[in-house]
């Protein structure tokens, strides 16, 4: 029972990388770059919710909107203005301005709300008004998932569910996958890059934003470097899974949440973190794509 | 017969390589045009330009009495100008049909189904494939997808780059078949290729590049029999 509660919890933060990794793997997948703001994206997205729901007083389900919508516009921002003129430069100089970026942000997190942490009321309390908690509990109590975990599985799958379709059937996604192949050529066929781009990163940040009120749920001290740590995690599932594919973002985030939840409880909660890189660097040198990552051969 | 694409003039850098020097030619509505020239000459540098990819210093580009000069690469399928770029360029990943319903992208979908009908007529390879991953295709397969795509999006004049390059003789030539049916079918083509013997007993008329200049003009015949381009391209 306690091997169950341990793998459901690795499951649950598992999801949140997950989330997280899916934005680092669209935005990867269309723009081939890494974008290192991400994380701070997340961050932006847990103070915002933050803000709407202690300043404002707004219900959870609009803060969480208010959110999505803030990082969405925060995304094609920074995209258009960091991103978009560096097109033709070398891979490097992106990068380097995506770190400046994620620097940039932190900073603006900490001018406005200042280094102490915020204490974040999760999306559903940990216990309800009669004091127990929410949670489903099964075999008589031996085991409880709390409804937090649950909504954060949930969540989870139904964007990877809801990306993939948006992917493989609808013409906008299937332009990005053009895109993500061929620019040249998408443009040939008449496929605005940059606005698919664009579209790109507005999807990935409002995913940011979900991801950043579902990870203060499970670690409510809210600060601006909050988004950091998953971020670097999120981008170390997505290349476990193999960068650039869906599935494999989820498959790497889930893994990573499962191996680090067992780490925790099995080795030690210090060297959790050492483990979860470990399991990266030894998958990479068996299989270099990641695990679903693929090389299609191309004919001449 | 007037002109449907005219190139006046254009001069084209790579940062500080003078790739192509003041190249003018047009086509007219119905004829097959076609570049040739060796390795470098420019040709594909000037298909590229035509469709937006790369931008010419000065001169001109005209379609259909517009000038192309500051139409965005992706507005110029719109105005009835495709390309079938250099090694096909098709998406590997991606099955098909939807490389075909990506030729289709500025069409609005109104009458997709049949657009495929067509297309899948005139390539019945391809309609047996339909749900197979492109990169899974043999080049001579790859090489009708990209055409295949490209008159998915009912081009008023199809440009073909080097549509011939590395496929076994036999499949060069069913790829000038069909481009021969494609220009009885009414399309107005251009056509560069390094197979200047293929590509010149097709061709209406025909420009040779070298080095980034037209050097010599003529129709299709008059330039397959002529003493110097038999020397130069034609093995003697």
């Amino acid at each position: 029972m306690e091997f169950l509660s341990y793998l459901i919890s690795g499951i649950s933060l598992g999801s949140v990388y997950a989330i997280i990794a899916l934005g680092y793997t669209m935005v990867y997948g269309i723009a081939k770059m890494l974008n290192f703001a991400h994380g701070d994206v997340i961050m932006v997205g847990g103070y915002i919710s933050f803000c709407g729901m202690s300043y404002l007083g707004l219900p959870t389900v609009l803060s969480v909107l208010l959110a999505m919508a803030v990082c969405t516009v925060l995304g094609v921002v920074i995209e258009g203005l960091a991103y978009k003129p560096l097109r033709a430069a070398p891979s490097l100089a992106v990068l380097i301005t995506a770190i400046g970026v994620s620097y940039f942000l932190q900073n603006a997190a900490l001018l406005i709300w200042g280094a102490s942490g915020k204490v974040y009321s999760p999306v559903i309390p940990v216990t309800n008004a009669a004091g127990e908690p929410n949670a489903l509990r099964l075999f008589g109590g031996s085991l409880s998932i709390s409804y937090i975990s649950l909504l954060t599985m949930a969540a989870c799958i139904v964007i990877m569910i809801g990306l993939t379709f948006f992917t493989s059937r609808t013409k906008l996604g299937k332009a990005m996958r053009a895109c993500s192949e061929d620019k040249g050529a998408a443009q040939l066929m008449g496929i605005n890059v940059n606005a698919t781009i664009s579209t790109t990163f507005a999807i990935g940040s409002a995913l940011a934003a979900i991801a950043g009120v579902l990870l203060c749920s499970f670690n409510p001290t809210l600060t601006p470097t909050t988004g950091s740590m998953p971020g670097i995690k999120a981008f170390t599932a997505a290349v476990f899974g193999g960068i650039g594919s869906i599935p494999g973002a989820f498959l790497g985030g889930v893994l990573l949440g499962v191996i680090e939840s067992m780490a925790q409880a099995y080795v030690s909660t210090n060297l959790a973190n050492s483990i979860v890189f470990a399991v990266l660097i030894v998958t990479l040198l068996v299989k270099p794509a990641g695990l679903l990552g693929r090389y299609v051969p191309e004919k001449v | 017969m007037a002109p449907i694409l005219k190139v006046d003039g254009i001069n084209v850098y790579y940062g500080s390589i003078h790739a192509i020097k003041g190249v003018s030619f047009e086509v007219n509505q119905g004829e097959i045009v076609t570049l040739i020239g060796a390795n470098g000459a420019g040709k594909s540098t000037t298909l590229n330009t035509i469709s937006g990819l790369l931008r010419s210093r000065t001169g001109s580009v005209t379609f259909l009495d517009q000038d192309l000069g500051k139409v965005p690469a992706h507005k110029v399928v719109s105005r009835g100008l495709a390309l079938v770029p250099e090694g096909r360029r098709i998406f590997l990943q991606m099955t098909v049909q939807e490389n075909l319903e990506m030729g289709a992208y500025t069409q609005g979908g109104k009458q997709l189904e049949e657009d495929l009908d067509q297309v899948y007529q005139q390539f019945p390879r391809l309609k047996e494939r339909y749900k197979q991953i492109a990169g899974t295709l043999s080049g001579g397969e790859q090489q009708m997808l990209a055409m295949g795509r490209a008159l998915m999006s009912h081009p008023q004049l199809l440009m073909l780059d080097e549509p011939s390059m590395g496929l076994a003789p036999i499949l060069v030539e069913q790829i000038f078949q069909i481009i021969q049916n494609l220009h009885e079918a009414g399309s107005t083509i251009l056509l560069v290729e390094q197979n200047a013997q293929a590509a010149l007993s097709v061709a209406d008329r025909g420009y040779v590049l070298e080095t980034g200049r037209i050097v010599t003009s003529g129709t299709g015949k008059d330039l397959l029999e002529s003493p110097a381009i038999k020397k130069a391209y034609l093995g003697g």
